[in-house]
C-alpha cells in the first residue's frame, strides 16, 4: 500500500509528440483514482508511465518512499489490469493467477494456494482449470483481476477496465470493482474516457486534457463545479449550458438580460475583470417556471424523454439554446414559451480564457 | 485424408437428410455434378499429365535397369526390387543419406528457423529505415536465382581471391574442398532465412502486445517472455515453418551449383546422388528407385508434421 507522487512527468514521443506535458498529482494511499479525458489527452500514456511500461522523459514517479522513474516494470511492485485482460490462453485460471508468483519463484504448492485463495475470494472456484477462452468476458476480468491481486502490489492499474463489458454487465462490475478495491484498500488508478463510470467509480477524478490535467477533485466537485468550459463540457450526461455574457463593473450581462444583480453579486466582492465571459449551467439545475435571478425567455423546440426525465430544448429571442431537464410528466409543450431560470447558486461564470470565475462559496 | 474427407460429407448429407433438407445441401453454390466436375477436369489433367504419369514412371522405371545408354536404354528389363536392394547395400547411398539428414537439421531446423526467428525478434524494434533495409537483402539472397547466388557464393570462398579468405587472412584455404558440408549449409542458411522470417514477423505481430506487458509487469525477463508467451502463440507457425523448410531443403538442389556433390561424395545430399548417379553415371533405373525412396522419406517428413500440428490444436 502507497500513494503515488508524481512531479513534472513529461513524455514525449519520437516526433516531438507531447503526450505528458509536465504533469504534478498525487494520488492517496488507498484511494479509488480515475484519469478521465477524451482519447489522444495522455491519460492511458499516463497509467503505462506509471507502470514502467512507457519511460519517462522528464520528471519522476514515486511510489510510497521509492523514486520508481527508472525502475523495470517488474521491480515497481505494481500490477495492471489491461482492457483486453492478457491472459494466457494456454493456460488455466489457476496457472494464469499464479503466474506472477511463478516468476518471482515461489514453489508450485504455495503458488497453487495462493491462486486457489485468490480465485475464491473473486467467485473463480469452480473455474479454476478451465482456460481463458472458456470463460465469458466478467469472469476474463475477474481472473486478470485475480492476477494482479495474487502478488500483493501496492498500487492497482486499471485500463478502460469496464469497455470490454456489455452494457448490462458493466454496471454490476462497477459496484463490484468499487466494493473490491475498498476491501482491499489498495491504491487504484484506472482510466476511463467515460465520465460516468469515472463519477461513479472514484474518489478522486483527474480530468484530463492533452497532456495536463484540468481538474483534480472528487466526483462531486466535478461535476458541480467545472472549474473551466473544456472540464464543463467534458462532464455530464447531458450538455451543459454555454452562453455569451458580459462582466461590466461586477455585474453581469447575458444576452438580452440585463444587470442581473442578484446573481453577479456573488462576483462583486472579487473584483472580477470586465470583459467578455461565458455563463454556464447543468440543465439538471434549471426549472422552465421562470422563478429565479436569472430567467432566459424562449420557445420550446424540442423535448425528448430521457427516461423518469425529459429533455427540453428551448431557444431564446438572440437565438441562444437552453436545455432544460424536467421530471416527466412536467415537460411544456413544443412551441410554448417558458422561463428557463437556472437554480440559484448553480450559475457558473467563466472568464475569457474558459477559467472559472465564481468562487466556490459565496454564490448566493 | 480421403477417409476423412468422406466421412464429412456423409455426415454433412445426413444433417441435411436430418434437417429436412435436399440430399445435395453440400451443394452451396448450385452447380451440380457435371458442371462442377467440368470445373475441376483441366486442373486435374494437369495434375495428371504433369505428376501422376511422371510418378507413375518413375515408380515403374524403378523397377527396370533402364540406363541412358547400351542396350538397356532401348530394352528395358525388369529386375523387381533389385534397384532398392542395391540402393541400401550402396555405401555411397547410404552416406548421401547421412549428409542429407545432416543438411536438413543444420540448415533448415537449426539455421533458417534460429536465424529467421531472430531477425524477425530484433527487427521489431529496430527504426523503420533499418528494418526495411536489413529485410530487403534478407529477401534478396531469397529471391534471386540460384545460378547467380552460387556464382557468387563460389566467388566469395574461392581459394584465390575469395572474400571470405581476404576478410579472415586465410588466403589460400579452399572452403569449398576442405569444409563442402559446412559451406553448402552455411550457404543454404543464408539463401533460405528470409522464409522463415517473414514467416515469424508475421507469427509475432499477431502476438497481442498486452500479454507480453502483462508478462513484464509481473518481472518477466526476456527468456520468460519468450517461453511463456511468444511461444506458446506461434508454436503453429514454428511447426508450418519447420515442415516447409525442411521439405525444400530435403530435396534442394542447389548444393550442385557449388561443390556438385564432392569432393569424393562429401556433399553429396540425395538430389545431387541421384543426379550423378541417373544423368553422369546413365542408371536411370537405380535413380528412379532412389526418388522413390526420397518420395517416401518426403511423406514421412510431412506426417510427422501434419500429426504433430494436429495434436498441438
Amino acid at each position: 500500500m502507497a500513494s503515488i507522487r508524481i512531479d513534472g512527468l513529461t513524455k514525449v514521443y519520437p516526433g516531438d509528440v507531447t503526450a505528458i506535458d509536465g504533469l504534478d498529482v498525487t494520488v492517496e494511499d488507498g484511494s479509488f483514482f480515475a484519469l478521465l479525458g477524451p482519447s489522444g489527452c495522455g491519460k492511458t500514456t499516463l497509467l503505462r508511465t506509471i507502470a514502467g511500461l512507457e519511460e519517462a522523459s522528464g520528471g519522476s514517479i514515486s511510489i510510497g518512499d521509492r523514486d520508481v522513474t527508472r525502475l523495470a516494470p517488474g521491480d515497481r511492485n505494481v500490477a495492471m489490469v489491461f482492457q483486453d485482460y492478457a491472459l494466457f490462453p494456454h493456460m488455466t485460471v489457476t496457472d494464469n493467477i499464479a503466474y506472477p508468483l511463478r516468476i518471482k519463484k515461489v514453489g508450485r504448492s504455495e503458488r497453487a494456494a495462493k491462486a486457489a485463495e485468490t480465485g475464491e475470494g473473486l467467485g473463480l472456484s469452480a473455474l479454476m482449470a478451465r482456460r481463458p477462452g472458456e470463460l465469458s468476458g466478467g469472469q476474463q476480468q475477474r481472473v486478470a483481476l485475480a492476477r494482479a491481486m495474487a502478488c500483493q502490489p501496492d498500487v492497482f492499474l486499471l485500463d478502460e477496465p469496464l469497455s470490454n463489458l456489455d452494457a448490462r454487465l458493466r454496471l454490476e462490475a462497477r459496484t463490484f470493482l468499487k466494493r473490491l478495491q475498498k476491501d482491499l484498500g489498495v491504491t487504484t488508478v484506472f482510466v476511463t474516457h467515460d465520465q460516468s463510470e469515472a463519477l461513479a467509480m472514484a474518489d478522486q477524478i483527474a480530468v484530463m486534457e492533452a497532456g495536463r490535467i484540468r481538474q483534480l477533485g472528487t466526483p462531486s466537485e466535478i461535476f458541480r463545479r467545472p472549474a473551466n468550459t473544456f472540464v464543463a463540457n467534458f462532464i455530464g450526461s447531458t450538455p451543459m449550458n454555454m452562453l455569451p455574457g458580459k462582466l461590466v463593473g461586477g455585474v453581469l450581462q447575458v444576452g438580452a438580460l440585463e444587470g442581473v444583480d442578484a446573481v453577479a453579486a456573488g462576483w462583486a466582492g472579487r473584483e472580477a475583470p470586465d470583459g467578455e465571459v461565458t455563463v454556464a449551467f447543468r440543465p439538471e439545475y434549471a426549472r422552465v417556471d421562470g422563478k429565479g435571478p436569472l430567467v432566459f425567455e424562449g420557445t420550446v423546440e424540442t423535448t425528448e424523454s430521457l427516461g423518469a426525465s425529459v429533455l427540453v430544448t428551448a431557444r431564446t429571442d438572440d437565438g441562444q439554446r437552453v436545455q432544460v431537464v424536467v421530471p416527466e410528466g412536467e415537460e411544456p409543450e413544443v412551441g410554448a414559451v417558458v422561463g428557463v431560470a437556472p437554480a440559484s447558486g448553480r450559475v457558473l461564470v467563466y472568464d475569457a480564457e474558459g477559467e472559472l470565475l465564481s468562487p466556490s462559496s459565496s454564490v448566493p | 485424408m480421403t477417409a476423412t474427407a468422406d466421412r464429412k460429407v456423409r455426415s454433412n448429407r445426413e444433417a441435411g437428410a436430418r434437417a429436412g433438407g435436399p440430399v445435395d445441401s453440400i451443394d452451396a453454390a448450385g452447380l451440380g455434378r457435371a458442371r462442377a466436375a467440368g470445373l475441376v477436369a483441366p486442373a486435374l489433367v494437369l495434375v495428371l499429365a504433369f505428376l501422376v504419369v511422371p510418378a507413375a514412371w518413375t515408380v515403374y522405371l524403378g523397377v527396370t535397369d533402364y540406363r541412358l545408354t547400351g542396350i538397356q536404354a532401348a530394352n528395358p528389363e525388369f529386375v523387381g526390387l533389385d534397384n532398392f536392394t542395391a540402393a541400401l547395400a550402396d555405401p555411397d547411398f547410404r552416406n548421401s543419406l547421412w549428409l542429407t539428414l545432416l543438411f536438413v537439421l543444420g540448415s533448415a531446423i537449426v539455421g533458417q528457423t534460429v536465424a529467421g526467428f531472430a531477425l524477425a525478434w530484433t527487427l521489431r524494434t529496430v527504426p523503420k529505415l533499418v528494418r526495411s533495409v536489413v529485410e530487403t537483402l534478407v529477401l534478396l539472397a531469397w529471391i534471386l536465382p540460384s545460378s547467380i547466388v552460387a556464382f557468387l557464393w563460389v566467388a566469395y570462398l574461392s581459394g584465390d581471391g575469395g572474400t571470405l579468405n581476404a576478410m579472415l587472412q586465410t588466403s589460400g584455404t579452399e572452403w569449398l574442398l576442405e569444409h563442402p558440408m559446412a559451406s553448402i549449409i552455411v550457404f543454404n542458411t543464408w539463401r533460405g532465412t528470409a522464409f522463415s522470417m517473414l514467416l515469424f514477423s508475421a507469427a509475432l505481430g499477431a502476438v497481442p502486445p498486452s500479454q507480453l506487458e502483462s508478462a513484464r509487469l509481473a518481472g518477466a525477463g526476456a527468456f520468460a517472455q519468450l517461453r511463456d508467451v511468444v511461444l506458446p502463440h506461434i508454436r503453429g507457425h514454428v511447426l508450418t515453418n519447420t515442415l516447409l523448410i525442411s521439405l525444400w531443403t530435403f530435396n534442394d538442389f542447389s548444393p550442385y551449383l557449388l561443390t556438385a556433390g564432392g569432393p569424393n561424395h562429401a556433399s553429396e545430399t540425395l538430389p545431387v546422388f541421384i543426379y550423378n548417379k541417373a544423368l553422369y553415371g546413365g542408371q536411370l533405373g537405380y535413380g528412379s528407385a532412389i526418388s522413390f525412396i526420397m518420395l517416401l522419406i518426403n511423406l514421412v517428413i510431412a506426417l510427422f508434421y501434419v500429426r504433430l500440428l494436429r495434436e498441438r490444436r
